[in-house]
């Protein structure tokens, strides 16, 4: 059987694979670094938003890793539905506080 | 144990984990080593066997399409656990949404939140529909279009406009909704059964030209009900939680 590796598809949009490593360390870094931030936010409402901000970066994780797809899919619920759902629970659980 | 040995434990415990992690990823193969060979016997047959250029769509749909409805099932699944939880308690009553109080604790919304919330639901709700409807021609998907979809109808409850997001998504009808986007898929695959054919197997016609949003049989019937299915299952979600804001317990005030 042939070498797997020469059956991969290669057009003239394909970004060298050299490129696209460091493209992907990036936002490696950028993604563990966002994380972070989300954890040391204090301030849940803060919180919420830079989550949603971290949402993004994931999105664009995906991205870069080639798969466009779970990208669509992590920009609406990361950065916008999974914000607002925790959103919705701090404002029930303020009120109970109250 | 005096704290001193309990970090003693702790700190062996810690060079124990520590050796045990280093060694597992001294062992792991080089970043972006893909020993494949299926997904790029993928790339190479897929389009030419279901005709659907969106070869994602194809995985999910055909290839494993048996894993994906056990999937649509945990959702269902997660979104009927979630109604049962936040269930109306007998010791809950509504308050009136049009008349907040002082104890309203969400601030309505600012007129450059509600303007732009606006300005984006027509555009969202197209781009949800395209997405649901073009899982067969490029990356997108009934997953992806549904959420896209509900965002929209989140967008209806970020303008301020509580009373029309509760009129547009009725709890019966987006039920409705839910359970017959589930069924249509689960359906797509007995209908191949009574066909004498293998579960989910693809009986349409797969069209005649690859990438031709008419293409690749049942791909875009089950893209469909899973858009439904998942369109409706989030704005479930979002709809118990915004009662759930609503509801107070009665002693609370």
């Amino acid at each position: 059987m042939t070498d797997p590796h020469l059956l991969a598809v290669v057009t003239p949009y394909t970004i060298p694979v050299p490129l696209m490593d460091v493209l992907q360390v990036t936002v490696l870094v950028l993604v563990a670094a966002g994380a972070t931030a989300v954890v040391l936010v204090r301030d849940l409402p803060r919180q919420v938003i830079v989550l949603s901000g971290y949402g993004l970066l994931l999105a664009v994780l995906f991205l870069v890793f080639q798969a466009p797809d779970v990208t669509l899919s992590e920009l609406t619920i990361g950065a916008v539905a999974l914000p607002m759902l925790l959103l919705l629970a701090l404002a029930k659980i303020r009120r109970r506080e109250k | 144990m005096s704290p001193g040995q309990r970090r003693w434990v702790f700190l062996a415990g810690l060079a124990g984990l520590a050796a045990f992690y280093l060694w597992g990823l001294s062992g792991l193969p080089g970043f972006g080593n893909y020993p494949g060979p299926y997904g790029y016997i993928i790339n190479r047959i897929a389009v030419a066997q279901t005709n659907a250029t969106g070869v994602v769509s194809a995985v999910n749909f055909e290839y494993r399409g048996f894993d994906t409805v056990g999937e649509e099932f945990i959702l269902f699944i997660a979104v009927a656990g979630m109604a049962v939880v936040l269930r109306h308690l007998r010791s809950e009553r509504a308050r009136d949404p049009d008349k907040p109080g002082e104890d309203w604790s969400i601030p309505a919304a600012t007129d450059a939140v509600r303007l732009t919330a606006l300005l984006f639901t027509g555009p969202v709700i197209v781009l949800g529909w395209w997405l649901a409807s073009h899982a067969q021609t490029t990356p997108s998907g009934g997953f992806q279009g549904g959420v896209v979809l509900a965002t929209s109808l989140m967008l209806v409850y970020l303008a301020g406009e509580f009373l029309l997001f509760r009129r547009i998504s009725p709890a019966d009808v987006i039920d409705a909704v839910e359970a017959a986007g589930a069924a249509g898929f689960a359906a797509v695959g007995l209908t191949a059964v009574a066909l004498g054919l293998p579960y989910l197997k693809n009986f349409l016609g797969l069209g005649a030209v690859p990438g031709a949003v008419s293409s690749s049989g049942t791909i875009a019937l089950i893209s469909f009900f899973v858009g439904l299915e998942v369109a409706a299952a989030f704005t479930l979600i979002v709809g118990e939680l915004v009662e759930q804001t609503l509801l107070v317990q009665q002693g609370d005030q």
